[in-house]
């Protein structure tokens, strides 16, 4: 299946009006899984981290992880939600392999948290305020790899390999009310908002949120309807979709296609989606399911979940700040330029710079090291700066030495090798390396007399007022003193010395 | 009477992965009628003050904690697996889902 026809994008929003809704699932980093104990964990052997829980062996039993309860509170709490008094779990019941049970344990009626809301603010500034109905608990299924047929995609498999590790895997799934007014903005609105709670989430540190890695993972319902109808379009789910150029791109996409069929007198399919990132369209999935077909019921094997007000105000004073108020107040503490800024939210080196400045450093200065130096070295070793082997505590220390002149900005790079190259805390690396500036003027005096008995017309020219001149020996001197020393005071001792 | 087709049967059946010949949806047909209107004349007796009978028992909040507990080996996950290969469940394409 190809691309299908699109109407222009401005003419389809001129023409219709974009309702959007969205699904995010969070994969909780919990060490286990939500039901039993195997190891949550990505990226092991198939099939290594599962247990007759997981895999749905006759006569098993689940029991519901603490700690992922207290993360799925706090994520509720988080978007500003309602916490359940008390909540069960449901099965949904499909068959499809992969879930070995034939359902999924997850959350119906009775959401562990509701009617929350989330202020999203896009690059301009623009903020849109979108309503949360719910958030729920459930599990992850196991992952399924199609063997055969040209591509490896599902159509003309011969077969499908299932791996269970995933399976059971603890899920949050966070679901949005129907967004309207976002217009022209609503692809980039999509975007944002799963941009957001995977920052929010990440800040909680209750799950890696690793979009590449399927933690955060995003549904987009998309339909649009002519301005003045009051009754919602038809809409389609897109599903799965995993970066957030895509969840841009594909809404954008979806908009187009309806408003395409809608404009041609035709009408648009409920049905799921499926994103194709490479070449920018979405194909027909099944058909929605009615929510009846799941045939939902109360799970008998786990009893109800009733968080006590004291244990949900537990949870509460553990939240970090929201990650948008905390930009805003460090970015008016720092005092830097929109850019400057920018560039340590995107190269997502927030706790670094702040953790610097926490240390003694003044901001511009750890900002430098962080998205300057540090990066370029991190880039060279192929790692994440965020890995680098060295502390924001050690590069404070090291921009003191720097402000207090017992470093130069070359040593302190020596010194930060040296740390990198694990020889220890900056003072341990500069005892070690010899990194000292020469502080004694004597050996640095006699260092500019033997640089200047080689180029004697230097002080007659500095004399001359050819202050400039003096760059020459002092080139002479740095090389001769290993760059140990403050150029500064070097061209201090020649501009004295042509007194 | 309530609305228990034999379509309504077929797509159950189907939902359930389990096959009936058209004798059988006849007379599931009837006999889920009985149920489902029995129970709409119980839900008649049901007021607001009845609790929900899904879990009988008053127990809430029995939690594990988040422990790492040893898991099965692969070679016995797949052990009882009608089909294997590459260290994973070996299945029939399916095709309705991505």
């Amino acid at each position: 299946m190809a691309k299908e026809a699109l109407m222009p994008y401005e003419q389809a929003i001129e023409q219709f009006e974009v309702v959007i809704g969205l699904e995010v699932h969070v994969e909780l980093n919990t060490k286990s899984k939500m039901f039993c104990g195997c190891a949550n964990i990505f990226g092991n052997e198939p099939n290594t981290n599962v247990c007759p829980i997981c895999i749905g062996l006759p006569g098993s039993l689940p029991a519901v992880n603490k700690k992922a309860v207290e993360s799925s509170i706090a994520i509720g709490l988080a978007l500003g939600c309602q916490i359940a008094p008390t909540g069960r779990f449901s099965r949904k019941n499909y068959f499809y392999p992969d879930l070995a049970k034939n359902f999924q344990t997850s959350q119906y009626d009775e959401p562990i948290a509701s009617e929350g809301k989330i202020n999203i603010e896009l690059e301009d500034g623009v903020v849109f305020e979108v309503l949360i109905e719910r958030a729920h608990m459930e599990e992850d299924a196991g992952k399924l790899t199609h063997i055969g047929g040209a591509t490896g995609r599902i159509q003309g498999a011969e077969y499908s390999l299932v791996d269970y590790n995933r399976a059971g895997v603890p899920l949050v799934e966070i679901v949005t009310k129907p967004v309207y007014g976002a217009g022209a903005r609503a692809p980039e609105l999509a975007a944002a908002y799963v941009h957001a709670i995977r920052e929010i989430v990440k800040s909680m540190n209750v799950s890696d949120a690793r979009m590449e890695r399927g933690n955060v993972r995003c549904d987009a319902n998309v339909s649009i309807r002519p301005y003045g109808q009051t009754k919602l379009g038809t809409r389609t789910e897109t599903k799965n979709v995993n970066s957030l150029r895509s969840v841009e791109n594909a809404v954008r996409y979806e908009i187009q296609r309806q408003a395409h069929i809608l404009a041609n007198g035709g009408t648009i399919t409920q049905e799921t989606r499926h994103w194709h990132e490479d070449r920018g369209y979405t194909s027909a999935g099944r058909p929605k399911s009615d929510a009846d077909d799941y045939r939902y019921f109360p799970e008998p094997d786990l009893v109800p979940v009733q968080p006590s007000l004291a244990w949900i105000e537990e949870i509460r004073a553990t939240l970090p700040e929201n990650p948008g108020l905390r930009r805003k107040r460090l970015m008016e503490a720092w005092g830097f330029a929109e850019l400057e800024f920018r560039d340590v939210v995107n190269s997502d080196l927030l706790d670094q710079v702040e953790a610097t400045v926490a240390a003694g450093a003044a901001p511009q200065a750890a900002r430098k090291w962080w998205t300057g130096e540090l990066a370029r070295l991190a880039n060279s070793q192929e790692v994440a700066v965020q890995d680098l082997s060295i502390t924001p505590t050690q590069v404070a220390k090291i921009q003191q030495l720097i402000d207090s002149g017992e470093l130069t900005d070359r040593m302190a790079r020596d010194v930060v090798a040296g740390v990198l190259a694990g020889e220890g805390d900056p003072e341990a690396v500069i005892e070690k390396r010899g990194l000292k500036v020469v502080s004694d003027d004597g050996a640095l005096i006699a260092a500019i007399d033997e640089a200047l008995a080689k180029q004697p017309d230097v002080l007659e020219k500095i004399r001359e007022g050819k202050v400039q001149a003096a760059g020459a020996v002092i080139g002479a001197v740095m090389q001769a003193m290993r760059g140990q020393v403050d150029a500064a005071r070097v061209r201090e001792l020649i501009l004295e010395r042509a007194k | 009477m309530s609305e228990i087709t034999p379509d309504l049967v077929r797509h159950l059946a189907s939902l359930s992965r389990i096959l009936v010949t058209d004798e059988e949806v006849a007379t599931l047909a009837g006999e889920l009628n009985v149920i489902v209107d029995s129970i709409a004349i119980v839900t008649q007796a049901v007021k607001g003050d009845v609790l929900a009978t899904s879990h009988p028992i008053p127990m809430a909040n029995v939690f594990r904690e988040d422990v790492v507990e040893p898991s099965l080996t692969q070679e016995s996950a797949l052990s009882a697996a009608p089909d294997s290969a590459e260290g994973r469940f070996r299945v029939a394409a399916i095709l309705d889902e991505e």
